[in-house]
């Protein structure tokens, strides 16, 4: 896989091609397999995503703890805020819903993880509706995401517990402004400028889970991440360019990480984790945790 | 080597890859040892496993491994209650396995029983649903879990590596690493071979059918 986005830009504008057709091309080169039968992996993953979707979205789900859960339905039903109606609380809505799955044990794509999973599927299949895209653009967008999480994963890293969680909600921010660019059109340097603009807006983010749980702050997060991701996506396909290169971006991404205390970096040590109201939450729930 | 489906993937039962999904392929890896269900475990959780581990549902995960649910099946949720109807009765012990870095946070020692045989192993979750089994029975090892493996001990004997390659070559088995560990010189030989294919059974009988092989399992390939 390409180890910068630069060269991977490089390429596609020079064939005049994607970035989703590059990567799968040099996906299929590394792993010996047809582009069809990973096209048809990355399906199985999109099926996956909307149904994790659909699940949460029905408002009975609760964590193991009990922290978080039926806060997506509040999107769906609750009362309109000044962004009611829009493309915007609808993505809001559906990180929510898949990042409650998974802390209720349901079943999502690990993209790029656990943890960070509610990012990619808001965006993708929330721009995907409004815009009725078809399935086949969906995978290739899911392709050029993929690029840039290996790009991510080469240079810095995609785990909280090394790099915070500008490494889980904020590198799935930057795969889903990526691949959500493409998808509307933009160009493979576009792509690039959506995912600097993207992971800006990230560096730093800590990794401070109550009582270690992947449940609060990190369901919201999705959220938040997924905002990112919209403002990135609307600054870059309007055609500003972000300075620093997104190679430059994710290097510093990964440097932070490097320099982060341990307390941010899912121990649960600090941050909101830290915090009066957070250590007792975490240990009313863990004590009911035990008892259930 | 970064793969985009490593990236758009796994797909798991939430809430974490490496206190789920790693867990689950541990258990699954400790299942493959007794070549079945066990029908009795003991599970050494150690460090951030031992900390956070209940409500991440690592109890459920690598219990549902022991049963042979892979990660992405949402009967791990129940593994706890399915694993009692199913007579697999396991015993969970917080203990500490060392300090860091020998020893990962999220380490755990799992020790099996089936039938006449008992084994023990200690691995850990890496992050993202990668582990790796640093011991088994003792012997030092290196197991991720990404290519079907066969585990075996057999006397240290002159030749042993030749005609354990000789067999498995006989057997269309192409051999993708091979790594041997020992407690000490001439003492039993712990052979760990990561294969192409998945062997097929006759491969293992094969394998014990020799007459210094003590014994040889097939692990089967559990994800990146």
């Amino acid at each position: 896989m390409y180890l910068s986005l630069a060269e991977a830009i490089k390429d596609a504008e020079a064939r005049g091609v994607t970035l989703a057709t590059v990567a799968l091309e040099i996906e299929s080169r590394d792993q010996g397999r047809s582009i069809e039968s990973i096209r048809e992996a990355l399906g199985r993953a999109l099926a996956v995503m909307r149904h994790a979707v659909e699940q949460g979205l029905t408002g009975d789900l609760r964590s193991a703890s009990g922290l978080v859960g039926g806060d997506a339905a509040k999107l769906r039903t609750g009362p309109g805020g000044p962004l009611a109606g829009t493309l915007f609380r609808d993505v809001l809505m559906r990180a929510l819903a898949v990042q409650e799955v998974n802390a209720a044990m349901g079943v999502i794509v690990a993209a790029p993880t656990a943890g960070g999973a509610g990012v990619l599927p808001a965006v993708l299949l929330g721009i995907g509706k409004q815009k009725q895209v078809d399935d086949a653009r969906l995978v290739d967008a899911l392709a050029t995401a993929g690029l840039i999480g290996a790009v991510v994963a080469h240079r810095a890293s995609l785990s909280g517990a090394e790099g915070g969680c500008q490494a889980e909600t904020g590198a799935a921010a930057g795969m889903a402004a990526g691949a959500a660019t493409e998808m509307l059109g933009g160009t493979p340097a576009q792509v690039g400028h959506a995912v600097a603009l993207a992971q800006q807006g990230t560096l730093g983010l800590v990794c401070d889970p109550l009582g270690g749980l992947v449940e609060l702050p990190c369901v919201f997060r999705n959220a938040t991440g997924a905002a990112i991701a919209l403002a990135a996506i609307e600054m870059a396909m309007a055609g500003i360019e972000f300075a620093i290169p997104a190679d430059e971006v994710i290097d510093t991404m990964g440097e932070i990480g490097r320099e982060m205390d341990v307390r941010y970096r899912e121990t649960a040590g600090g941050g909101l984790a830290a915090t009066p109201t957070g250590r007792r939450l975490a240990r009313e729930r863990l004590t009911q945790i035990k008892r259930a | 080597m970064v793969s985009i489906l490593d990236i758009i993937g796994p797909v798991m039962v939430g809430p974490s890859s490496s206190h789920t999904a790693g867990a689950c392929r541990l258990g699954l890896i400790a299942r493959d040892l007794v070549a079945g269900t066990p029908e009795s475990a003991l599970i050494e959780l150690h460090g951030s496993f031992a900390r956070t581990g209940e409500g991440h549902g690592t109890d459920k995960a690598i219990v549902g491994g022991l049963l042979g649910f892979r990660p992405d099946d949402e009967r791990l949720r129940d593994a706890l209650t399915i694993a009692e109807k199913e007579g697999l009765p396991y015993t969970f012990e917080k203990t500490t396995l060392g300090t860091e870095p020998e020893v990962h946070p999220n380490s755990v020692r799992i020790t099996v029983q089936r039938e006449h045989r008992k084994h023990t192993m200690v691995g850990a979750s890496l992050g993202a649903g990668r582990i790796k089994v640093s011991e088994i029975d003792g012997y030092p090892v290196d197991v991720d879990g990404s290519s079907h493996t066969i585990v075996m001990v057999a006397e240290d004997i002159k030749g042993s590596i030749a005609r354990i390659a000789g067999l498995l070559s006989d057997d269309g088995v192409n051999i993708a690493t091979l790594r041997l560990s020992r407690k000490h010189r001439g003492g039993d030989a712990f052979i760990v071979i990561e294969v192409d294919e998945r062997p097929a059974d006759k491969v293992g009988a094969d394998l014990r059918a020799l007459p210094w092989v003590r014994w040889s399992h097939r692990i089967d390939k559990v994800g990146g």
